[in-house]
Formats: C-alpha cells, structure tokens, sequence
C-alpha cells in the first residue's frame, strides 16, 4: 500500500469514530529496509496499515501506538543494534532508525 | 497530528501539489507548508524555510536542527510521472517497470492501433498528437519524458516541448547515428547544443541491453540515476560506451 494511501486510512479510521496513531520513520542509520518518511498507522483496536521496517519492528511500534492514544502524548521510539530490547524485537538488518509515533487528535 | 492538518495534507496530495509537514520534535507543534509558494514559506522562519526547500527538492524527509530546536520534515512530492511517447513494444515492459518504480505512467501515440488500452493496462493511453498531449500534461521537475518511435514526425514535436519544460529526464531512443540527426534538426528549430545536451540520446545506461526488457531496464535505471543521483550524471556521457572504457 504506497504511503498516501496509509494516510487516506487514517482519515477514514478517524470518520468512523475510531482513535487513530500514526508512526513514521523520521531518522535512520546504516542500512533500513524503509525509507525516512515512511508511514503506519494503528487504529485503537490493533489494526494496521502501512510499513516503517521490513516486519521487524511492526509489532512493538503498533504496541507503542496504542499506549500513544492512551496517553495522548507524541513519542520518539529508537531501534537498533545499540538497543538491547530493540535487538530483541529484531531489526536484524544491523541498522538504527528513530520512530516518532503520534496520536491523531 | 491533529485531524484537520491530516485532512487538508490528504487533499493537497490528491490535488497533486507538493507539501511538507513540519513538526517541532520538542514541542510538537505542526504545520503544513507549501514548498513552492513564497507567501507559505514566509510564514516559517528563513533557515526552516530554506531548510523544506532544499528537502523538497532532493525529495528526501529528515530531521534538521535549527538555533537548538529540532524539526522533522517530511515531504510529500507530487507522484512522479513517467510520459512515453510511442506505444511501441518497448513502451510496454518499459510502462509495468515504471509502475512497479512507483511512477504514474502516460502513453502518446496519435497512432490509434499503437495506443490501445488493452495494450498498456493500468497506465493512461492518449492518441493526442504528443505536442498537444505535453502541452496539457504540463512536464514539471517531477516528470520524464521518453521517446521511442525514433520517427521524426512523433519524436521530434515532443522533445521539442520537452525541453522548453522543466522535465527531469528527457530521453530518446535510436542509434548514435539517429541521434545525430536528431540533434541537427533541433538546432536548426532553434535550440542550442546546451538545449539539447539535455537529451539522453541514445536512450538509457549502457548495460548491453538487447530485449525490449532490458531495454526498459536500461532507460528506468538511467531515469532513477538522473533523479536520485542528479550530481554524479554525466549529462549523456554514461550511455556512451567509449566514455565509460575511459
């Protein structure tokens, strides 16, 4: 699914009444299967649409994303080899990307 | 993000005009900003302004730190556009590579039996004579234009608008010695050789490629170099085999 199409999901998650994070790539390091950009977003009920990595990392970015509608509050997530638990969720490519995830108010 | 920023960023993507969001990384404020008008840059301080520029060209989203603070840019480019004129057999693995690649693609032929739907799934298929189709299609730096009839009366009104455009890549297929030719007739409609030095002639990096495949190959990968890459292109000199043995 190209990236204005992840957004579009957004809108229509918001229009149906849901609360709606969005995760985007805004810094990586070394090699990373996503580009600076790259977008996801959660609708409060775990489902999501969109990529930042190549599957290593969805799961803990999507569970992130949840706390983040909770919360209200933007958050930046670092992975990467220097990152113990980023290690243990698998961003086996070798390289560090940085992870803004945000609620939609 | 708050709802309102994302609907009015969706719909300026869907009317295809370039648009970066900036959010403030410490304080996350947000605003959309609009790296072709001067009154939106204006409503940013100058070294952010110039800062989304310099993003919106390069196509590249980034973090920048400006006087202690940190931004995220992140740009959102009109798609790019890919217009072959000639729905010749090359045209068709060259159009599904250039989908893949992430290109809207536009076919002209004002030859009706070339240009049919049934032969180019999935891309626009005009039979505008290409003079009439490029002056509405409006090349902008987003866009590449890719000749392949190596007839005169197709090619040559096309290259004509596309160099009086701001197109990225211009290429036309043929031989050195067509394209020779080529060049001759443009300089004597008025162009300069600077002009036509813009043309990518023979079309495509030279890979060795024989089948319309890997033909298709050799001209995306020389359109992706140009865009991605525009400082270490040589301006024609990588299609010819004896620049690249020296």
């Amino acid at each position: 699914m190209d990236d204005e199409k992840v957004l579009d999901q957004a809108v229509a998650w918001r229009a149906s009444g849901k609360n709606v994070a969005i995760a985007t790539v805004i810094q990586t390091w070394g090699s990373s299967p996503r580009p600076v950009g790259s977008q996801l977003v959660v609708s409060d009920d775990g489902t999501f649409v969109g990529s930042v990595s190549g599957g290593c990392i969805e799961g803990a970015v999507v569970h992130e994303a949840l706390e983040a509608i909770k919360t209200r509050a933007p958050k930046i997530l670092e992975f990467g080899v220097t990152n113990q638990q980023a290690w243990a969720v698998g961003l086996a490519c070798g390289g560090k990307i940085n992870v803004r995830v945000e609620p939609l108010d | 993000m708050k709802a309102t920023t994302l609907e009015t960023l969706q719909r300026d993507r869907a009317a295809k005009r370039a648009v970066a969001l900036l959010s403030d990384l410490d304080s996350n404020e947000e605003r959309l900003v609009y790296p072709d008008s001067p009154t939106s840059l204006a409503t940013v301080p100058p070294a952010v302004a110039e800062a989304i520029k310099i993003a919106a060209i390069a196509d590249r989203s980034g973090v920048v730190k400006i006087a202690g603070k940190r931004f995220f840019i992140n740009v959102y480019n009109p798609p790019l556009r890919m217009i072959v004129v000639g729905a010749v057999h090359i045209a068709q693995p060259l159009a599904r590579m250039a989908l893949l690649a992430g290109y809207e693609v536009i076919i002209v032929d004002p030859r009706r039996s070339f240009a049919t739907a049934v032969r180019f799934p999935d891309v626009t298929v005009l039979s505008d004579w290409p003079d009439d189709a490029l002056a509405t299609l409006a090349p902008d730096p987003r866009t590449a234009i890719v000749t392949l009839t190596h007839d005169p009366k197709i090619d040559d009104p096309a290259l004509n608008l596309a160099l009086k455009s701001s197109a990225f890549y211009i290429g036309a297929l043929g031989s050195r010695k067509t394209h020779a030719a080529r060049l001759k007739r443009m300089e004597l409609a008025g162009f300069t050789a600077t002009e036509t030095a813009r043309i990518r002639g023979p079309v495509g990096l030279s890979i060795g490629a024989r089948s319309p495949a890997e033909i298709a190959i050799s001209v995306l990968a020389q359109v992706t170099e140009t865009l991605r890459q525009p400082a270490t292109d040589a301006g024609g000199a990588r299609s010819d085999p004896a620049a690249d043995a020296a």
